[in-house]
């Protein structure tokens, strides 16, 4: 009781900071500095229609390069974690129940098309809304139906791997590229910039961001199957 | 509409952290922690908005030439895009460890964790 006493008086406190925050804010009426200099600069140093992929790409691409490390440790540990102590040829011989007419037939059709999906939106990173993260989350939810009709289908680990390392491989020798061909590491114009808003603009971009969504899709693929594994508790 | 989502970011927050305070079973704290996550980057697009304006990608709404006075801050929704590919990175890596918390003792109630507790 005095627990929830406590908690309450914590968030009420908190609340209070939250509400100041809220009342004192003034939006800007214009952007700042930087959020103007990536307004002006982008078309013509980068060649991307969405000014966001051009941040996290070329302006801010080391930036993005350690998130992919970051989500790479993740699944690396996630991996050690649960794989640590577990019984060799997995599986309680538990029979599930099958997942269902509608589930199976569901999977069976969306699976293709979410795959599509996926690569379409990391494809299109630059142009439209969307990109490599999203588009590879896209990816790892076509693997989650996989997983939801059937949760002691076995993913290949050994293929979610090659898939990864080599979309990190080529996403760092991209950047190494850059440094060679272009201004430096990650620099976009290592091949022509192009005419604004077509989909091959914006020199490397789509290459780039094609990789991180093969990447982040088989990382949070690797994640899933490794939560999947668990089934048999 | 800035203020709007603004404070349905932190009133997000509050809930989250309430509910991770408050509950007992390790999954619906994990739950309870995305909520404030998701709190958090609702919070930090709303800072971004600026009225009238619209998103940062260039095309025919959206000349070059104007583009600094017709879109939005672009900034905090490269921010929020990493934050929120790092949040299920973050998920994933509490529900692979609340497994294991399952395995060694048969429970998810986080009372049943004293080994560091003084």
């Amino acid at each position: 009781m005095i627990r929830r006493l406590f908690v309450t008086l914590l968030l009420l406190g908190l609340a209070g900071v939250f509400a100041g925050l809220v009342v004192s804010y003034s939006p800007d009426e214009t952007l700042n500095l930087s959020a103007r200099y990536y307004a002006e600069h982008t078309a013509q140093d980068i060649g991307a229609a969405n000014i966001v992929t051009a941040i996290i790409v070329t302006f801010r691409g080391l930036d993005t390069l350690g998130e992919v490390t970051v989500l790479f440790l993740t699944a690396a540990i996630v991996g050690l974690v649960l794989s640590h102590g577990r019984r060799e040829g997995g599986g309680s011989g538990r029979e599930l129940p099958p997942a269902g007419e509608l589930l199976g037939t569901g999977t069976r059709l969306l699976v293709p098309l979410i795959l599509l999906l996926g690569a379409h939106v990391f494809v299109n990173g630059h142009l439209t809304p969307g990109g490599g993260f999203q588009g590879g989350a896209i990816l790892a939810s076509a693997i989650l139906l996989l997983l939801l009709t059937d949760p002691l289908r076995r993913i290949s680990h050994r293929l979610i791997t090659a898939i990864e390392s080599t979309a990190g491989l080529v996403f760092v020798g991209i950047g190494v590229l850059g440094i060679v061909l272009a201004g430096g590491f990650l620099d976009n114009r290592i091949l022509p910039i192009g005419n604004l808003g077509e989909l091959f603009s914006a020199g490397a971009i789509p290459i780039i961001y094609s990789f991180i969504g093969l990447k982040v899709g088989a990382e949070f693929s690797s994640m899933l199957a490794h939560l999947s594994e668990t089934e048999d508790l | 509409m800035a203020y709007i989502a603004m404070a349905t970011g932190f009133v997000l927050i509050l809930i989250g952290l309430y509910g991770a305070l408050t509950n007992r079973n390790i999954l619906r704290m994990i739950v309870a922690f995305t909520v404030a996550n998701t709190g958090v980057n609702l919070v930090m697009v709303a800072v971004g908005y600026l009225h009238g304006r619209t998103a940062p990608i260039l095309d025919a709404s959206v000349p070059v030439a104007e583009a600094a006075e017709r879109i939005i801050d672009p900034v905090p929704q490269a921010l929020v895009l990493t934050a929120i590919v790092i949040g299920v990175g973050v998920t994933a890596l509490m529900l692979a460890y609340a497994y294991k918390l399952y395995e060694s003792k048969r429970t998810l109630d986080i009372s049943a964790f004293k080994d560091l507790k003084w």
